[in-house]
């Protein structure tokens, strides 16, 4: 396999990213939700494995398959039960609707390739171009946290953020450093956890899991 | 015998290790307060010691001591000055640690004694360390575990909302005077010239050369933080509301040492560290003092709680304490060096002096709380029946403030007209003209400081008794205080009878710290009398007039129980009254009526006199209520604008805070692209 070869692999996969980005936009029902971001994570690991294949990288493949095994297995079996027990299954109105959340979305990708453009012209690496895609996903993951209500999307969001910023990762300098790597995946399991708790509690106290009742603990004089 | 410096470390670390064993003390139950207390009397004793040694000798000694973090040692350095006011707090730590053997014995049952001890040692000992400290690192350090222990003791009664206000005031008001002060000694060592942490030792703030205005921006910063502690007007208002409700034992360390702790950081910044300065410091210093003992006396006449009306007049007295280092510093900075003696040794003398008898004056205020359970005036009346010995201390303490001779207060006071007197020989002919007015002022605070106290003494210990419990209840208080207070008010004789020598014995600070000296001319004629320059411009025997007072009251004494003629008693003639009542006497808001009268417009006063008629005719009043409400003014200009703009900028800032997660991720996603824009 030759570095084009693995490049445009490469643009492919991060072009399936950016999709399964939007997707986490639009989609209304939870549990597609969760799947989405299944699929999210197993571009990810396809795209990091392809990466270490191709620049000799091998500690990569390391972080490939703790991405596959965070991100593709255990989180979204996480989220799944959760979902199953809490009986959720369609998120509340969005404070934006979806169009505009798109439209807004397309701008953020139209910003980032900007933002990144400089950056193109300096690196060598075969993984350049998709760094304007990590940087999307990552905005498009926050853009996910302000516009939805309801606390398992905002998860999602949050992870989908994650996501972006690991792609960047590996796009801009080769993946960071095992020990990071690790430690980010095992911050992420314990964010999971410390989630799932978060749902149990705003579930039993507010009855719900729309994050809007949270303004009624704001003090007011 | 050993270096004074030992000495001083020694009371120091005594005192530390009483704080740091006062848990285990409780197991000696009741030799508990008087163990801890004796403990307490002896290191001030050897504070007192180490003082008046060092100062006597004019020597110095430092040490550098390696604790605290590494490449940062604590610096202790013993002067003159410093001992001068290891003097001052180790003689009040003394009386004090020994009346409170019976004044903490109240306590009792009631509340922690060992939470007493405990601070009441950290406190001692961080009034020692604030003048040992020889770097701004340990300075600051002492002067927050004195702030921090006083804090404690203030909150000591703290089941009353009232006494956890006051205690939070103080704290804010002492921070915001450390902050001032960690600033000067920021730019102090920033300034001089020494890389790295060198520049925090007092040592390279001595050598250090300043520009003038970064000169000026040090002193006054420090100037605004010791001010702060110190009580000058208008930084004055937390020593009215913590005073009195401080325990009474503590009251008298805040106020007779405590406060005094900034007379030597001012000291110590204009005279040793900036040497050089222009006259128009002194001039603040001095204006700002006027301002201090003129309001502060008049705030006190208005009281009628005892020891707020005590704390006011630490302002004043503060305020006349500035007004010698003011003049002092005037003289210094036009190189008149006797003169600046002169006015630094009045200062320095009458810090002393108000050590005693604001000492004195608030273990008798103590005294009469202890026995009597009020801090309201309105209430008390002829307690010099059920309290004679208490009264007689007292009045002691009452004259000696209301700079009466043959008392200390009067000689302190007398310096400083001396200095006023003296100003003429400025070459400036502005501050010739000025600063004799000042001189004026001086004598208007001495006038109705001795009218306030003569309401006090009057309303307290003379008459009738006005409260609600029965007179014979009160007794006598026990021999600790009274010892405590008798040795006190022994203090405030001797200084008041023998100044030469106080003055010969102080005569190495103002030769240190001002080049001049005061002894040689002040002593020329003996210890009978003191020439503070030349016996022809003024002198003052205190023998002289104690005699004099002694023959006068002998003579009268004679005269009248040389011819045998027996005084009967019989009732007061009541000017034709049914009967007298306790009620019909002087109260101490009517006594201060005419000054409230002429000087109102300087305090928000508001009077209401509601009539409640008995029958349904008006000429048939029933009973007539009148209240009066005063308040200090400077609540109104400087605090309560702060107070409120504090509170609008809080709740603008709190509209940020909208509750919804979506908006606080909101704030985010626009901070990251608008910093992305920008810098991106």
């Amino acid at each position: 396999m030759t570095n084009t070869l693995a490049a445009q692999i490469n643009s492919l996969l991060a072009a399936l990213i950016l999709l399964t980005a939007f997707a986490l936009l639009a989609q209304r029902k939870i549990i597609a939700l969760v799947h989405i971001f299944a699929w999210q994570g197993f571009f990810l690991a396809l795209s990091t494995a392809v990466i270490g294949f191709a620049s000799g990288e091998h500690h990569l493949y390391i972080s490939s398959f703790l991405t596959l095994g965070m991100k593709v297995i255990l989180l979204p079996y996480i989220l799944y039960k959760l979902v199953h027990k809490l009986k959720i299954h369609r998120d509340i109105e969005s404070v934006v609707n979806i169009p505009t959340t798109m439209l807004l979305g397309i701008a953020l990708v139209v910003f980032s390739y900007h933002l990144t453009a400089p950056i193109r012209e300096l690196s060598n690496l075969m993984t350049r171009s998709t760094l304007a895609i990590a940087l999307a996903t990552v905005m498009l993951g926050l853009l996910m946290m302000v516009t939805r209500r309801h606390a398992v999307t905002q998860i999602l969001g949050f992870l989908a953020m994650e996501n972006g910023l690991f792609f960047a990762a590996t796009s801009a300098t080769y993946g960071m450093p095992m020990v990071v790597e690790l430690g980010v995946a095992l911050d992420l399991l314990i964010a999971a956890f410390i989630f799932g708790i978060f749902f149990f509690h705003i579930n039993t106290t507010f009855d719900s899991l729309d994050v809007d009742q949270m303004a009624k603990l704001k003090e007011t004089d | 015998m050993a270096p004074p410096l030992d000495i001083a470390g020694f009371s120091v670390l005594l005192l530390l290790a009483l704080a740091l064993l006062a848990p285990l003390l409780r197991s000696v139950r009741t030799l508990q307060i008087p163990l801890a207390f004796s403990l307490g009397a002896a290191a001030s004793l050897a504070a007192v010691i180490a003082g008046v040694i060092t100062v006597a000798d004019g020597s110095v000694a430092s040490a550098t001591l390696t604790l605290g973090i590494p490449g940062l040692p604590f610096h202790i350095r013993l002067d003159p000055l410093a001992g001068f006011f290891l003097v001052v707090i180790g003689l009040v730590g003394f009386f004090v640690s020994i009346y409170s053997i019976g004044y903490v014995k109240g306590y009792g049952g009631v509340r922690s004694i060992t939470q007493m001890i405990c601070f009441y040692s950290l406190f001692l000992a961080g009034m020692l360390l604030v003048v040992l400290a020889d770097d701004a690192y340990f300075f600051l350090v002492a002067w927050e575990l004195m702030a921090a222990a006083s804090y404690f003791l203030v909150m000591y009664e703290d089941e009353r909302a009232e006494n956890r206000r006051a205690a939070f005031l103080y704290l804010l008001i002492a921070h915001v005077g450390a902050i001032a002060i960690l600033l000067a000694f920021g730019v102090m060592a920033g300034q001089s010239g020494r890389g790295g942490f060198d520049g925090y030792t007092f040592d390279a703030m001595r050598t250090a050369h300043l520009s003038s205005g970064w000169a000026a921006a040090a002193f006054f910063l420090a100037f605004f933080g010791f001010a702060a502690k110190a009580g000058v007007i208008p930084l004055h208002v937390w020593l009215p509301e913590a005073h009195p409700v401080a325990p009474s034992n503590i009251s008298a360390l805040m106020s007779g040492v405590m406060i005094k702790t900034s007379i030597y950081g001012i000291c110590r910044f204009a005279f040793d560290f900036i040497k050089e300065f222009p006259w128009w410091w002194g001039c603040v210093v001095l204006a700002l003092g006027l301002i201090s003992a003129v309001m502060g006396v008049l705030y006190a006449l208005m009281q009628h709680d005892l020891k707020r009306l005590l704390a006011y007049h630490s302002v004043e007295n503060i305020g006349i304490i500035l007004i010698g280092l003011g003049l002092s510093m005037i003289f210094a900075s036009f190189h008149l060096p006797t003169l600046a003696a002169l006015a630094l040794v009045a200062a320095l003398y009458h810090t002393l002096n108000h050590a005693m008898f604001k000492g004195l004056l608030f273990m008798g205020a103590g005294a009469v709380l202890h026995a009597t359970h009020e801090r309201n005036m309105e209430e008390m009346g002829g307690l010099i029946h059920r309290l004679p010995w208490t009264a007689a201390l007292f009045l002691i303490g009452c004259v000696s403030i209301s700079a009466l001779p043959p008392f200390n207060g009067f000689v302190s006071e007398w310096l400083t007209f001396q200095a006023f007197l003296l100003s003429p020989a400025l070459p400036h002919p502005l501050l010739k003209l000025l600063i004799p007015l000042g001189a004026a002022l001086l004598a208007l605070t001495g006038a109705l400081a001795a009218a306030c106290f003569v309401k006090v003494y009057g309303v307290v210990f003379l008459g009738q008794w006005r409260g609600h419990q029965k007179p014979e209840r009160i007794h006598e208080v026990g021999p600790s205080m009274l010892g405590g207070m008798l040795l006190t008010a022994l203090t405030c004789f001797l200084l008041g009878i023998f100044p030469t020598w106080v003055i010969a014995w102080l005569d190495t600070i103002p030769k240190q710290l001002c080049g001049g000296r005061l002894a040689e001319s002040a002593g020329k004629f003996g210890w009978m009398w003191l020439t503070p320059l030349s016996h022809e411009r003024a002198s003052y025997s205190g023998p002289v007039v104690f005699i004099g007072i002694l023959a006068v009251v002998a003579v009268t004494w004679l005269l009248l129980h040389l011819r045998a003629t027996r005084v009967g008693r019989v009732p007061i003639w009541d000017c034709g009254f049914a009967k007298l009542t306790p009620r019909m006497q002087y109260t101490a808001s009517a006594f201060s009526m005419p000054i409230r009268r002429v000087l109102g417009f300087l305090f928000a006063v508001r009077e209401q006199v509601e009539i409640v008629p008995q029958t349904n005719h008006p000429a048939m009043p029933g009973t007539l209520q009148y209240r009066l409400r005063i308040r200090d003014r400077f609540w109104n200009w400087l605090y309560e604008p702060q107070g409120d703009a504090a509170y609008w900028i809080a709740r603008q800032v709190g509209k940020l805070q909208q509750g919804r997660i979506q908006i606080y991720l909101l704030y985010s996603f626009v901070t990251l692209i608008v910093l992305l824009v920008f810098l991106g």
